[in-house]
């Protein structure tokens, strides 16, 4: 009998895991791949280690290091940390492993929570190594085990690559067999293998070149590429990944005759590609960002001299960024053999207000934006970073995000270039952690004259409430050594570090003011955990309401954005609804002493 | 499992705000869809674009292959705010079903005076040109139920009637995924819910 569950993609995808057999987990959280770490650290029974690492480089090289033991190893990450890891990865590529070792590398097309679009399957093409595109969850979850064998079959790490719609779908997927079994670490000493000099670099270049025909011809075996030929049809449809299920509904539902090719690994299964260029007129590649595969298709084509039409991204069929879906795929078969599909757009006479997503009613960070604000002034420049803190733009205090860490780097350099105006930075505690502690030592080294503003909330919050090295414990939940980034901070050399509480609008006032005034490199820690985790472990703060009698209506309040209080133009006055949280920020920003505490 | 009868076969979205429980409605309906041995696939919107933000559920019920509805390729549509009930209609089928909670929650951005409401009124009146509405105050009925908090299961209700599945495995789902100390409340909602759209 088999058992059905109704699950999310990144549980299925833990599931997966645990059916291979893992022994390691590591990772950095990024939507969309957190949920992955967050499910299996959940679980009772576990029998493996698992870790949230301050970050991607870090993570993967903890995963190297067990699989070089000779165990099942995970590290997973959303495409950006990569990036992060990059340096580890490229090497490992030649290097290659014992235990089976699967990068779990989340792509983000549309840029759903991302700061880009790229595309992992290059970083794959890029290292040599091969990469899984999964179509559904349920093909994700059984993907893993075969991922894990053909790793140690083939002793090399592989990327494993859902995207947004994988990892956060929802689908019945159907369960398998977890292994009791599972192999003994040892670590061989294979120095040759191990110890990348370039005496040893070299020869295992020229055997990571000599394994990829095999690996395509293994990859073209496997189940996770299909080619459905259609005896009387005269063109060809190719589709990678998630957006092969997109075609495949809508040819389906038009009832077309096309012979149909899916990929799901990479390098490309070649000889399937070319057994369909043998037997149509033209096709249409249809594949998530970059050209990948349809520049494969090309290069087969132009090798064996078929005059096959290939069509996708260039010539502007399908977009080449953002994300599929069936509507892309028709336009793109409209364009592609002028088929009379009608249009799907449809116009409404009304206006719609935007809701874009903003800090919570109550989160502290907003306060220390507004604080900094205040005291920096509208003339001084705010670089920022990557975590919830960023929809502070909306404070007009976030001026940069590039990339995790930047900020405290972007703000030295804006200064080094000879920016007179005053120069303050926010980054969040987490981030910090994983890779703005090297900028600040860089600051303090090279003599910036820059505020740094650290927005401790106490938690990862943006990904979904992940532990950091400030928390005092670990993924599990178990107690550890809880980091105090001020004590980080002046060991890192910076001349002014202090902590404050952001509710506290005074106390943050001053701490800014002197922070400015200060020659050097300055840190304000504004402490205040994130009000999702306080109202999640029970904590409740006594709500404020608005006194009408009191209120002139002058707005200040509701100009600070707190989604809690509204405006009444009726009655001309201010109004705080349920939202509210208790953080009793707008009660100081009041000048009419309007706002209150409600009275139990 | 890809040969499924016709009338087995339903796609719903789901739409609102960051907050309102669209995620847990959508399991409702998602868990009992397994008990009730339909293939199901669904599509969520998670991370910085919860805070408050509009979000979207995609729910297909029957189908084996990807989670995302076709534009006009929806059923029925359910609104857990009105002003979200407009902004996916490219979604709704052309006739298709609109169940909208009219209870409004005001964005930042007009709250701060960047932009208007639409009147309530006024959305109600232009969907009811094209499309089947069904239209209450679904946080009101969820008080009478007991918490305001159950107005994600007042709209599970509400759409109950027009999926696939059956009643009793509906309810099932909602007592297994609701709060232990809540389950009275929500299973109350939920009949409420359906009650008011099996009388309009």
């Amino acid at each position: 009998m088999t058992t059905r569950e109704y699950m999310l993609g990144n549980v299925a995808i833990a599931r997966g895991l645990l059916e291979g057999g893992v022994q390691v987990a590591t990772g950095y959280p990024g939507t969309p791949s957190s949920e992955i770490i967050d499910t299996l650290a959940a679980r009772k029974d576990r029998d493996y280690y698992i870790e949230w690492s301050v970050n991607e480089k870090v993570a993967m090289e903890v995963a190297v290091g067990a699989a070089w033991a000779g165990v099942r190893a995970v590290v997973t990450m959303k495409h950006v940390g990569l990036n992060v890891a990059a340096d580890p990865f490229m090497t490992l590529a030649y290097a290659g492993t014992k235990g089976g070792l699967i990068a779990i590398v989340a792509d983000d097309p549309s840029c759903h929570s991302s700061q880009n679009e790229q595309d992992t399957r290059r970083y794959a093409q890029f290292a040599l190594v091969p990469c899984f595109d999964p179509s559904t969850p349920q093909e994700a979850k059984d993907m893993l085990p075969y991922a894990f064998e053909f790793s140690e079959k083939f002793e090399i790490p592989v990327i494993f690559r859902p995207t947004t719609r994988i990892s956060h779908g929802k689908s019945d997927i159907e369960l398998g067999e977890i292994p009791t079994e599972k192999s003994a670490p040892h670590f061989e000493k294979l120095l040759d293998r191990w110890v990348m000099l370039p005496k040893n670099a070299r020869p295992r270049h020229t055997h990571l070149l000599s394994i990829q025909q095999p690996m395509e011809d293994a990859l073209a075996e496997s189940p996770w590429n299909s080619l459905e030929l259609k005896p009387d049809a005269t063109f060809g449809v190719i589709g990678a990944g998630i957006a092969s299920v997109y075609a495949k509904e809508a040819l389906q539902e038009l009832g077309l005759e096309a012979s149909f090719l899916k990929i799901g690994t990479y390098p490309v299964p070649k000889k399937l590609i070319l057994e369909l260029l043998e037997t149509v007129n033209a096709v249409l590649i249809f594949e998530e960002l970059e050209p990948v595969v349809e520049e494969q298709v090309k290069m087969i084509a132009q090798e064996a001299s078929l005059p096959v039409l290939i069509m996708g991204k260039t010539g502007g069929f399908v977009p080449r960024e953002g994300e599929l879906d069936i509507s892309a795929f028709l336009e793109a078969l409209n364009k592609a053999f002028d088929l009379d599909i009608e249009p799907q757009k449809r116009s409404i006479p009304l206006e719609l207000a935007p809701r874009p997503p903003a800090l919570c009613a109550g989160c502290s960070h907003r306060a220390t934006f507004y604080s900094m604000r205040k005291v920096f002034g509208k003339d001084a420049v705010y670089p920022s970073d990557i975590g919830c803190y960023t929809l502070g733009i909306q404070s007009g205090t976030v001026e940069t995000t590039l990339c995790m860490g930047s900020s405290i780097s972007i703000a030295s350099g804006l200064y080094h270039a000879g920016e007179k105006r005053p120069i303050c930075c926010s980054i969040g505690d987490s981030t910090f952690f994983h890779t703005g502690m090297n900028s600040l030592l860089n600051a303090v080294f090279n003599k910036a004259n820059i505020t740094v503003t650290i927005l401790d909330n106490r938690i990862t919050a943006m990904t979904g409430h992940q532990p950091n090295p400030g928390v005092g414990f670990t993924v599990t939940g178990e107690k550890t050594v809880e980091v105090s980034l001020a004590n980080l901070c002046r060991a890192m050399g910076a001349g002014s570090v202090v902590v404050v509480d952001p509710y506290n609008l005074e106390e943050i006032q001053e701490a800014f003011k002197a922070a400015k005034d200060f020659e050097g490199t300055s840190v304000v820690i504004a402490k205040q955990p994130c009000v999702i985790s306080e109202k999640r472990a029970g904590i409740r703060r006594v709500p404020y309401i608005v006194d009408p009698e009191k209120c002139e209506g002058c707005k200040q309040c509701v100009k600070f954005g707190c989604p809690a209080i509204e405006f009444d133009e009726e009655n001309k006055c201010a109004v705080i609804t349920a939202l509210c949280s208790g953080c009793g920020v707008c009660a100081q920003i009041c000048k009419f002493e309007a706002i209150r505490e409600v009275k139990r | 499992m890809s040969q499924i009868e016709g009338e087995k076969k339903l796609d719903l979205l789901i739409t609102g705000v960051g907050g309102q429980g669209a995620i847990l409605a959508s399991d409702i309906i998602g868990k009992a869809a397994v008990v009730s041995g339909l293939p199901i696939r669904a599509a969520e919107t998670h991370g910085m674009a919860q805070r408050g933000g509009s979000v979207v559920n995609h729910i297909r019920l029957g189908t084996d292959l990807g989670s995302m509805i076709p534009k006009k390729g929806a059923d029925v549509l359910l609104a857990l705010e009105p002003m979200e009930a407009v902004r996916y209609l490219d979604f709704l089928k052309d006739g298709g079903v609109i169940i909208v909670n009219t209870q409004p929650i005001i964005p930042v951005t007009v709250t701060s005076g960047l932009a208007k409401y639409p009147d309530v009124q006024e959305i109600l009146d232009v969907l009811s040109e094209k499309y089947i509405v069904k239209a209450f105050n679904a946080d009101e009925l969820a008080s009478e139920a007991g918490s305001r908090l159950a107005m994600n299961v007042a709209m599970v209700g509400a759409v109950s009637g027009y999926l696939p599945i059956p009643k009793e495995i509906l309810i099932e789902s909602v007592k297994a995924l609701v709060p232990q100390k809540t389950i009275e409340i929500n299973v109350r909602a939920f009949e409420m819910g359906r009650r008011k759209v099996e009388e309009s």
